[in-house]
């Protein structure tokens, strides 16, 4: 290794090295503690001082997919041989199955309203980035920064009118008002970052294509998306985790058939009070995809989070 | 309502889109590209927003449908701007905005201060302080109720574990002097990643021949510190700080799963304030005024906070 002086000494890196380990214990304690609650039991769960070590079980996950009422103690275990092993787990603690809890209904709608507004989302911001970086726009600073102006508005703000536009139109609760409003809630994240993408692929690989004689679509379709796909891909995640994560309209505009997980999420009770293991059993399957995303995201994230305003 | 503009844009595309979008002039592409984007964020942003300003000056109710709307002038903004309820609220956003800002700003720099020393498995652990921020604030802010509880929370057993204090002697979102605090920890604890990843990146774009020089000519580290580091992070610092004050301008969701504006109106944020008057008690034409103001507010401040920022860019 060539001496520098400005590389810092050992003992420096060991002390930040500490220091930000510490740090990373604390901030992920809490995200621990949610996975960790999900496999106790209730009573584990409100245990003092609270657990670290405790045995593990099912029966947050089990009393998330369903719902349950109370039997009769006579009636506990009466013929366990026939129970497949989820009914045992509730019927040791003197519930029966009444039927599926709304979660699966909820984790599904996240999934389609997530994944459908992402590939609008995409569609539209592709198309407009390329046309903001290739082609001469009138007014094309003043369009960018419309379209920026639009994510600074409170959700609350623009909430009143499009309950009622949506109220008229038949879209409250559904998925296609939902997916319309996500896209455009986007919209503004994914034409930053994909103009910023499509900026650093050089303008001379089109010109070629487009001397070799194919026309300015052919060109776009065939040189620039090509180059693009990992841009796109990680703006594509970026929307998808947005658009996952979404309360206050999500709130406001959905209250049944389309309503997602994070307005649910909170609201999940148990036969007698609030199920902790159960609600953290519930945040432990949204929160996942989003950190194992996070994970493969790690080199754009930053770009992502600011809007491509820094760039690594 | 959109009629127009679809008639429009129906009149105006060929019928054989397909073999004709390949043979267009780049400015027609153009026009093709940039439309839907442009329609669909003037449909579901511009228009509700100009609603919004129309029924800021009417008595308009959502609830009562069939009542007479009434054009009201500016009484509706008169009623908000002196009433000192709302002022109340305005200083628990001040109160919330200025302690977030502050607490994220020193530990996220100190944070990415210490990063940059570049010890072994520093982007491993960067990765993982970064989950908080990309995570549903409505699903983790409802847990750390469960966090904040007296006696079973892990908050309190760990304060109590450290200071002596009963674990059941003081409630975080119960208490007058904690609740407000306790919103803070919990934006701190998920946002603080976010000012890091920033401060790094200013770090990381100092070259090290500046320091090298600066070396040859004997100042010291302290000096180095504040003559240039401290200077050439700031517009970074600074963007951080505009990205992380309209964010918290408009928090909602995670206050609103924490303390649902409690106790009392101590932790009611102007979002949570609007959406009560607006949804729960339906005063629509005086929520529209309310929500006009705040766009204001947020659009005039965050405006003259970017010339402020591209001044010190521009030194």
């Amino acid at each position: 290794m060539s001496y520098s002086v400005t590389a810092p000494s050992s003992r420096t890196k060991l002390f930040s090295g500490l220091v930000v380990s510490l740090y990373a214990l604390i901030t992920l304690a809490p995200l621990l503690w949610i996975i960790a609650t999900g496999f106790k039991s209730g009573q584990d769960s409100i245990h003092y001082p609270p657990k670290v070590l405790f045995e593990p079980t099912l029966e947050g996950y089990v009393n998330l997919f369903t719902t349950r009422t109370r039997i009769p103690s006579d009636q506990v275990a009466k013929e366990p041989a026939s129970m497949s092993w989820y009914e045992e787990i509730v019927n040791k603690k003197g519930e029966m199955i009444a039927g599926p809890s709304k979660y699966g209904e909820r984790f599904l709608n996240s999934t389609v309203i997530g994944f459908g507004s992402t590939a609008l989302c995409m569609l539209l911001g592709t198309m407009a980035a390329y046309a903001f970086s290739r082609f001469k726009v009138p007014l094309k600073d003043d369009l960018l920064f419309f379209i920026l102006s639009t994510r600074m508005m409170p959700p609350i703000a623009v909430a009143i009118p499009i309950f009622l536009m949506f109220k008229n139109l038949g879209l409250n609760d559904t998925y296609l008002g939902m997916i319309m409003l996500y896209t455009a809630v986007n919209l503004s994240l994914s034409v930053w970052l994909l103009k910023g993408f499509m900026d650093e692929i050089p303008v001379e690989y089109e010109e070629a294509a487009l001397i070799d004689g194919y026309t300015r679509f052919e060109a776009f379709l065939k040189v620039v998306l090509p180059q693009a796909i990992t841009g796109i891909a990680s703006t594509a995640i970026f929307c998808l985790i947005f658009a996952w994560n979404e309360y206050a309209f999500a709130v406001l505009l959905t209250s049944g058939d389309a309503q997602t997980a994070p307005p649910f999420i909170p609201t999940i009770i148990g036969v007698s009070g609030k199920d902790w293991p159960a609600v953290a059993a519930g945040a432990t399957l949204f929160l996942v995809p989003v950190m194992v995303f996070t994970v493969l995201l790690r080199k754009h994230l930053l770009r992502g989070i600011t809007f491509g305003a820094v760039r690594k | 309502m959109l009629q127009p503009f679809i008639d429009k844009l129906v009149q105006k595309t060929p019928s054989s889109v397909s073999s004709r979008v390949r043979g267009l002039s780049d400015k027609k592409l153009a026009w093709l590209f940039v439309g839907p984007t442009i329609l669909l964020l003037l449909a579901i942003n511009i228009f509700p927003l100009i609603w919004t300003i129309y029924l800021s000056f009417t008595n308009y109710r959502v609830n009562r449908p069939n009542r007479d709307v009434k054009w009201v002038d500016l009484r509706n903004y008169e009623r908000i701007l002196t009433d000192s309820d709302i002022w109340q609220t305005m200083q628990a956003t001040a109160h919330f905005l200025i302690s977030t800002i502050v607490l994220q700003v020193v530990i996220g720099f100190t944070l990415a201060f210490l990063i940059n020393k570049k010890f072994k498995g520093n982007d491993l652990l960067t990765t993982l302080i970064v989950l908080p921020m990309m995570l549903s604030p409505a699903v983790v802010g409802n847990f750390w109720t469960f966090l904040y509880q007296p006696q079973i929370g892990l908050f309190n057993y760990v304060i109590s574990f450290f200071s002596g204090i009963d674990p059941s002697s003081f409630s975080m979102i119960g208490d007058v002097h904690l609740a407000p605090w306790a919103i803070v920890i919990v934006d701190t604890w998920m946002w603080t990643p976010f000012v890091m990843l920033i401060c790094l990146a200013g770090l990381r774009s100092i070259p090290d021949s500046i320091y090298e020089a600066a070396e040859c000519d004997r100042a010291s580290q302290w000096r180095q510190f504040w003559t240039i580091t401290v200077p050439m992070v700031l517009p970074f610092l600074m963007l951080a700080v505009l990205f992380r004050g309209i964010e918290n301008f408009k928090m909602f969701d995670l206050v609103v799963q924490l303390t649902g504006g409690g106790p009392g109106s101590l932790t009611t944020l102007s979002s949570i304030d609007l959406k009560r008057e607006a949804f729960e008690k339906w005063k629509t034409g005086y929520s529209s005024a309310y929500a006009v103001i705040l766009f204001v507010t947020v659009f005039g401040l965050a405006s003259i906070y970017v010339k402020a920022l591209n001044k010190v860019k521009d030194r």
